[in-house]
């Protein structure tokens, strides 16, 4: 039996039981204008009510958070009466839909998440993933996607630092788009979205509203069909030039002191703008449409309500100050409308030339969509995905054309087709651009440095969500220390199939519990974050995927290491311990098809240690460069090492590990180093007071990659093959 | 002496322009809005790079057309030293102070990476730091950077040594597999028939300090700096 309501909350994409909780909450049937805001807010992309009670489990304080998830963008306490302010926000559904609308629209939100915080944006970051490459639909996802960030941050003036792309089936009818934007602003000048002070007016202000991205929130929240596919009128479009001229008006007007709070319209739009500042600041907005600068004609109240119109913001301001508002926003030609006022009956009120026309509790709208609780079980696949021997795979004598293979594969492939089509320098702060394991940026007027890095390991989620997840925190952070950096704080962007499915959400459940002990454990907070979820289609969810985003502080920019050999004669040294565990490897990929095999352990104790001794090693100065060993394994990182510093090397790796586990496992916790021959007596204390394992494993120089086991060569190749392989395999299938 | 670096909505290396001047060079450096069209007390003008108005239309080709411009153009007529760097070097042809034009890059992508230019002429204002047929080492980032001209200007240019830098291999080998956007004879940067101003692609400014991969730039913004300095000098004397 149907409850009742259930087909108007069916309209709105909400459930039966959720509408009688919209008629507890007002006391009356909602206007169809009242359902339409519950639609969009009580969304699962705008009120995280499947989510929210298991992201409970992170760790989100410490003593350098400033603000922690639950405003705009998380912010943590970098010294110098500084602060890093970051977030990562997904943006796929649309890009499936229009790649590069969709990539461009999500650089553009995830910017206004930064400086709605009244920070500077200094760095973009984007963690992307696609299918098979070899389909000409997803190199044109591909092509359009990184096109539509480059054209977006280029233009907006932030450069693009970092980041990972990787490629699987699963990913083929629902590609990740996931950007992250990182600011930097003084503890003072933090800005809030929160409204406050009765009679003080709501300004919109920037772009003026049209029909575009109607209920983008609900399309985000629903799996993509070919029904929702034609919904092109749910992405909305970007202009960075009217951002860009958003972003220099915004940051001038936070020098005066008119500012109560602000907020970006994102998801939902206007509505959650509104009800979400009022929400906070425990308070109601009365607001007028007909009082928003539209761009369209005949648009009704609900749709200059939720529409997502790119480039605008809600400022609320001190009462007398419009005036100053307004005098900025003309002087960069932008609109700055007040379209009404702050109250102190905690209702968002919404008029249409003066007459109310909708009336709820701002709270209900924002912040009491009822959780979810959706059934969690272990998928009957599992077992059959751990169960393969790798053992049983056929070995050889000669591994160099192994090593080519992987090294050409679109995942492991240098990147440099994408990075090249991001401006990675403007603002002239970059110290380590794109190319490296994480990049490095100069904090102006200080010594210090930050470091940032985006991961995420979906082969290994699939295997064991909860080590795969636990391992994007671990390698996220191995990154920053490999540059020189102390990791900080981490924003996270978790993406997976549609929760109502049992097998989902068991993913989901154990991914989050997974990096939550990993935070703990690593002692990193989540500052900030988002869930994505419905990533599926009619064919397949996508392998769990969960994104993390991570800074570092450097305390000294003279102490900062690149992945490339950069001297000869330097020892290269292993700081961990290679083990026999192949599982879940691009290795196993490439010789079975399959993405299979036991994930590797994941020793959090371990990893800790060999991240302090390799950060302990730099800061030092001992380390000359570090790379960690992540995908494709030993041998795929030696060859970075040795591409990327234009430089070989002569190995012998210790007996007793079967080659191709030895060569290509992704066991974690592992860097490459290079020191002075001087410096390893010092290295190898060190270790042995960290407890630490480490291992010599021959000298830089040359112009050749040798690796050898017992005087048996398994590979031995020069570097300008494993250059060419490399640098040029993912613009050859591009350019096809 | 005091630099002006141009500030178009849309302009975001003004702050790279303003830096290595002013924090590097330790020169007097003012923005100056797209609105202002008083030039009075200034020795140098620096059009930075960006996405002036958008890149609506064309790059460039609405910033042709702002207050500030119609002084850049009366400055450059007057002899003053004007520099544009990337978007500032596309309005600069915009504007007619340069010949040639701009169209999108050969490949129809953006391009972010640091080149090799070869100095063509070391006897301009811009390049007499530099040695002759030297290699810099220079930062590009942009997507409309294909410099074309007519051959018969072309040739004009040649010959009056209007051409100052020429895309090449780190060694110096000017050739189709180094030219990264497509520019007509490997282009990357020119001067007008008066010598003072230029226009290039590449960002000297973005080059000006070794944490950041390197200082080749200081050669070109050295040279100005020097330049107006004698010129200074020599205002004094008379």
């Amino acid at each position: 039996m149907k409850l009742a309501g259930a087909e108007r909350a069916e309209r709105v994409c909400l459930t039966g039981a959720e509408y009688a909780r919209i008629l507890e909450l007002i006391g009356r049937e909602p206007v169809d204008l009242e359902l339409d805001l519950f639609g969009v807010m009580w969304s699962e992309h705008c009120s995280y009510k499947t989510s929210r009670p298991l992201l409970r489990l992170f760790p989100t304080t410490g003593p350098a958070v400033l603000q922690g998830p639950g405003e705009n963008a998380g912010i943590v306490d970098i010294g110098d009466g500084l602060a890093v302010v970051m977030k990562v926000e997904s943006h796929n559904h649309p890009s499936a839909v229009e790649p590069y609308q969709g990539a461009a629209t999500g650089s553009g939100g995830i910017i206004r998440d930064i400086f709605t915080m009244g920070a500077r944006p200094v760095a973009m970051l984007d963690s992307l993933r696609f299918g098979d490459l070899r389909e000409v639909r997803q190199r044109s996802l591909f092509r359009g996607v990184v096109k539509g960030i480059g054209d977006y941050d280029n233009c907006m003036g932030i450069p693009t630092v970092a980041g990972e792309v990787a490629f699987d089936d699963s990913y083929a009818g629902n590609c990740l788009v996931n950007a992250m934007c990182v600011g930097i602003i003084r503890h003072g000048d933090i800005k809030r979205g929160v409204a406050a002070g009765a009679g003080n007016p709501v300004i919109l202000v920037g772009a003026t509203t049209g029909r575009d991205g109607m209920g983008g929130a609900s399309f985000a929240s629903v799996d993509l069909t070919a029904a929702s596919q034609e919904r092109k009128s749910a992405v909305q479009v970007g202009d960075p030039f009217l951002e860009k001229l958003l972003l220099e008006a915004c940051l001038e007007l936070f020098e005066t002191d008119a500012v109560v709070g602000i907020q970006d319209l994102g998801a939902a739009g206007l509505t959650s703008a509104s009800c979400e500042t009022a929400a906070r600041g425990g308070v109601g907005i009365d607001l007028d449409v007909a009082l928003v600068p539209r761009r369209e004609e005949g648009m009704v109240p609900a749709e200059v309500m939720i529409s997502e119109s790119q480039e605008r913001m809600l400022v609320i301001a001190r009462q007398g100050h419009e005036g100053e508002v307004r005098r900025i926003f003309d002087k960069w030609g932008l609109n700055a409308a007040v379209i009404g006022r702050v109250t102190d009956d905690g209702m968002l009120t919404i008029r249409n030339e003066g007459t109310i026309v909708g009336q709820v509790p701002a709270k209900a709208l924002a912040e009491q969509a009822p959780p979810r609780y959706p059934e969690a079980v272990r998928p009957a696949w599992q077992d059959d995905l751990v169960s393969l021997d790798v053992t049983r795979l056929s070995q050889q004598d000669d591994w160099t054309e192994t090593l080519m293979a992987l090294l050409g594969t679109p995942t492991i492939a240098s990147k440099e087709w994408v990075y090249h089509q991001y401006d990675s320098v403007v603002r002239t702060n970059t110290v380590i651009g794109p190319g490296s394991d994480a990049a490095v940026l100069r904090v102006d007027g200080t010594g210090h440095g930050i470091a940032l890095t985006i991961d995420g390991p979906g082969r290994m989620c699939l295997l064991d969500p909860a080590m795969g997840a636990a391992m994007a925190v671990a390698e996220a952070a191995r990154n920053l220390v490999c540059s020189g950096a102390k990791p900080l704080a981490l924003t996270d962007c978790l993406n997976f199939g549609n929760p109502e499915k049992p097998e989902v959400f068991w993913q989901f459940s154990q991914a989050v519990k997974g990096m939550s002990d990993a935070c703990q454990k690593l002692g990193i907070p989540v500052i900030s974050g988002n869930v994505s979820f419905y990533n599926e289609t009619s064919a397949s969810a996508i392998v769990p995927t969960p994104v993390v985003g991570m800074v570092g502080v450097v305390e000294d920019l003279v102490h900062i290491c690149r992945q490339g050999f950069c001297e000869p004669d330097s020892i290269v040294v292993l700081l961990g311990e290679n083990t026999d565990e192949l599982g879940g490897s691009e290795y196993v990929r490439l010789a079975t098809g399959r993405t299979a095999g036991r994930v590797p352990l994941l020793d959090l104790e371990r990893e800790r240690k060999v991240q302090e001794l390799c950060l302990t090693g730099i800061c030092r100065g001992l380390i000359r460069s570090a790379h960690d060993v992540s995908d494709g394994g030993l041998a795929v990182t030696l060859a970075e090492c040795c591409v990327s510093g234009q430089m070989g090397a002569h190995l012998s790796l210790p007996v007793g590990i079967r080659p191709d586990a030895l060569l290509f496992g992704e066991a974690p916790s592992r860097i490459i180093v290079t020191v002075g021959a001087g410096d390893l007596a010092a290295l190898m204390d060190t270790a042995v007071e960290m407890g630490v394992p480490l291992t010599v494993l021959g000298t830089t120089g040359g112009t050749l990659l040798d690796i050898n086991v017992s005087d048996k060569s398994l590979v031995h190749v020069p570097i300008v093959d494993l250059a060419a392989v490399w640098h040029g395999s993912l613009s050859q299938v591009m350019n096809v | 002496m005091k630099f002006a670096v141009a500030v178009f909505p849309g302009s975001n290396c003004d702050v790279d322009a303003y830096r290595a001047l002013h924090d590097v060079l330790g020169q007097k450096v003012e923005y100056l809005w797209h609105r202002e069209t008083d030039l009075s007390g200034f020795d140098g003008v620096i059009l930075p790079g960006g996405f002036s108005y958008g890149d609506y239309l064309r790059p460039g080709a609405i910033a042709r057309f702002s207050p500030l411009m119609t002084s850049v153009m009366r400055f450059a007529r007057d002899g003053g030293i004007v520099i544009g760097v990337c978007n500032g070097f596309q309005l600069l042809t915009e504007a007619g102070l340069l010949p040639g034009a701009f169209l999108r890059n050969r490949d129809l992508m953006f391009v972010c990476d640091t080149v090799s230019v070869r100095v063509e002429n070391t006897d301009t204002v811009f390049t007499h730091r530099c040695q002759a047929g030297q290699v810099l080492r220079l930062p590009i980032a942009h997507g409309d950077g294909n410099y074309t001209v007519d051959p018969a200007t072309l040739a004009g240019m040649e010959q009056r040594g209007q051409v100052i830098l020429r895309y090449c291999s780190p060694d110096g080998t000017v050739d189709e597999a180094h030219n990264p956007n497509g520019s007509v004879a490997n282009i990357a940067g020119i001067i007008n028939e008066q010598g003072n101003v230029a226009g290039m692609m590449p960002h000297p400014e973005r080059a000006v300090e070794n944490l950041l991969g390197g200082t080749d730039g200081l050669f070109i913004l050295q040279s100005m700096v020097h330049e107006l300095e004698r010129r200074q000098h020599e205002t004094c004397r008379c």
